[in-house]
């Protein structure tokens, strides 16, 4: 399985050779920006709103990334037609795929890495330069730990999405995947509705129906515990235990499907 | 130079100068919409509209990123009333102060500057404020409603019936209640009791304002806000003591002064009072009342069934006011 870190490395490469890290630069621009102007426009809540905007910007980069990198992962190989190069090396079909993925995996863990370096900066920074008795209002500390909580399950959700996008890129073109795995992301916001479902309709098969896809669907929602980070509350730690299990599980599933794609999928 | 790179070298100089040429061209016609600007531009009212005003559609369409959108209906929330307050238009409406702050607050539902905002705004009436301590009382219970625990909306669910809606036992009854939630402060009992027993005193608006502004915890615009009432409030004093000298200064002379001078003549003022944003007070000899020089911040004062002051007042030759310009 040597051949898995060796297509991973080019992955990741091959994201430097196209600028992917630029987004780094968009990033820390955006905090600092953020930072010199937000203290003049939000009463006070500049710590907070801070804190908010990096942890979602983390998110939305990565999510981006993830998506739009995600999906071409397979189909440029294709549309080069250099798969077939490849695939006459002794490389299995199931260890492109994993390289893939992985080489992807380890730009998004690059990136979410940097991000919360800059953004951990910036809010000390911004934490230095206040008052002891201002800081003593805040219900949390400017650069509190606990918030590498909600990133390490932002990253999980990042993986989990970069599997999905891989996995409809083994069938489809760019754009449905795209549109595929994010319509699978916003669906999975909305996972507890599909558990309450029942109290909005009358027929049990409908009902059925939305509890089926409330276990089946990926319910990312979960991975959200961006707020109360934020605000200093606790979460279990049991809670980022059995989310990320559920993550990793979910991926799993997802990598062992694009897999089997793959390995079906007829290249003549 | 070879001739390609030549020809390459001006080809760039061209190319640099045609676009330092359009941007100079975008930030001069920028200047030129902005000098034009009033005349032209479609209607401004678009500040005070607010497309969706529905909490569970926003919540629901706001996916992972509630705390981002409630941070921006936030600063909508902040920029709308500030910028309504300062505009120069007689009929200031805050109309979207409410439902932005309900925005605010139904997708973070712990964003506690946002209901203590709207429990001192919401109340204020024009032209501060849209004069709505219904809302406001509605904000604060929202917040009851998330987070129980919290007895600072209680307690400013209190003040707002103490401090705009002069309801003395309601206002004592939500103190009482918000000194039997956990962490509340030793004095929140001692503030409902004299609340019920003195109703309407000074004193007691004094030490409400006073703690808030005592509070270690308190944002800038609470502080600022402490301060200015409590500016209000020695200034209701001090009219209150500056008619009973013209009181005075009338019984003795058996007519009233008619300007401030009268009154330093006669000595009962080292100079003419000013308040404590040193605009000089106003004299009305007709009715005896001294008032608030229209021009001064401090205006308008809080309305006329306030409490009045408990302090006693001697009269004499001097005051214990400033003298003035």
């Amino acid at each position: 399985m040597t051949v898995v870190p060796q297509i991973a490395v080019n992955v990741f490469k091959e994201s430097v050779r196209d600028k992917i890290l630029y987004n780094l630069v968009v990033f820390a621009v955006l905090l600092i920006a953020a930072s010199y102007l937000l203290g003049q426009l939000t009463a006070g809540q500049d710590i907070k709103i801070i804190k908010d905007l990096g942890l979602a910007a983390i998110a939305t980069f990565g999510l981006l990334i993830a998506v739009f990198i995600g999906i071409g992962l397979v189909w440029k190989e294709v549309e080069r037609k250099s798969i077939y190069s490849l695939l006459a090396k002794p490389i299995r079909r199931s260890e492109f795929v994993l390289g893939k993925y992985c080489g992807l995996a380890l730009t998004l863990l690059v990136n979410v890495s940097v991000m919360t370096l800059a953004f951990y900066l910036v809010l000390a920074y911004m934490g230095w330069r206040e008052l002891p008795a201002v800081r003593a209002g805040w219900p949390a500390p400017a650069t509190d730990p606990a918030m590498l909580e909600a990133v390490v399950l932002i990253f999980v959700e990042l993986l989990l999405v970069t599997g999905i996008a891989l996995f409809f890129s083994t069938f489809s073109s760019p754009f449905l995947s795209a549109s595929l795995t994010l319509g699978l992301w916003v669906i999975g916001h909305f996972n507890s509705d599909l558990r309450q479902f029942e109290t909005v309709v009358n027929s049990p098969v409908a009902a059925w129906l939305a509890r089926g896809l409330y276990y089946a669907l990926p319910n990312f929602a979960a991975f959200d515990v961006k707020s109360q980070v934020v605000y200093g509350q606790p979460v279990a730690a049991q809670y980022i235990v059995l989310t990320v299990l559920y993550g990793a599980t979910y991926l799993a599933f997802v990598l062992a499907a694009a897999v089997t794609i793959f390995s079906r999928r007829d290249f003549k | 130079m070879t001739p390609g790179g030549e020809r390459s070298r001006s080809s760039a100089l061209v190319s640099g100068a045609v676009i330092a040429l359009l941007f100079a061209a975008v930030v001069g016609l920028q200047a030129a919409r902005e000098r034009v600007g009033t005349e032209l531009a479609p209607s401004a009212a678009t500040g005070h509209v607010l497309y969706v005003r529905s909490p569970p559609f926003v919540t629901r369409a706001a996916l992972s990123y509630r705390s981002v959108a409630a941070d921006v209906y936030w600063i909508r929330a902040i920029q709308h009333y500030g910028g309504t307050k300062l505009s120069k238009d007689p009929n200031k409406q805050y109309d979207l102060l409410f439902p932005l702050l309900d925005l605010t607050t139904s997708l973070d539902p712990h964003f506690n500057v946002a209901y203590r905002f709207g429990a001192i705004f919401l109340a204020e009436p024009a032209p501060a404020g849209p004069g709505r301590p219904d809302q406001a009382i509605a904000l604060l219970q929202k917040g009851l409603q998330a987070q129980p625990e919290r007895w600072e909306f209680a307690q400013d669910i209190g003040f707002v019936h103490y401090w705009w809606e002069h309801d003395y036992t309601k206002a004592a009854e939500w103190f009482r209640r918000a000194a039997d939630m956990p962490h509340a402060p030793n004095w929140m009992s001692g503030l409902a009791a004299v609340t019920l027993a003195e109703g309407g005193n000074r004193g007691s608006s004094r030490r409400l304002w006073q703690q808030m502004l005592e509070d270690p915890g308190a944002a800038d615009w609470i502080v600022s806000q402490a301060r200015f009432r409590l500016a209000q409030l020695d200034t209701l004093d001090q009219i209150d003591a500056l008619e009973r000298i013209v009181m005075t200064y009338t019984q003795r002379n058996g007519a009233a002064p008619r300007t401030w001078e009268d009154v330093v003549h006669a000595g009962y003022l080292r100079g003419i009072p000013i308040d404590p944003e040193r605009y000089p007070y106003r004299l009305d000899p007709a009715r005896g009342r001294v008032e608030l020089d229209p021009g001064s911040p401090l205006g308008p004062l809080p309305a006329a069934d306030q409490p009045r002051p408990s302090i006693k007042l001697e009269t004499g030759p001097s005051t214990p006011l400033g003298a003035g310009r």
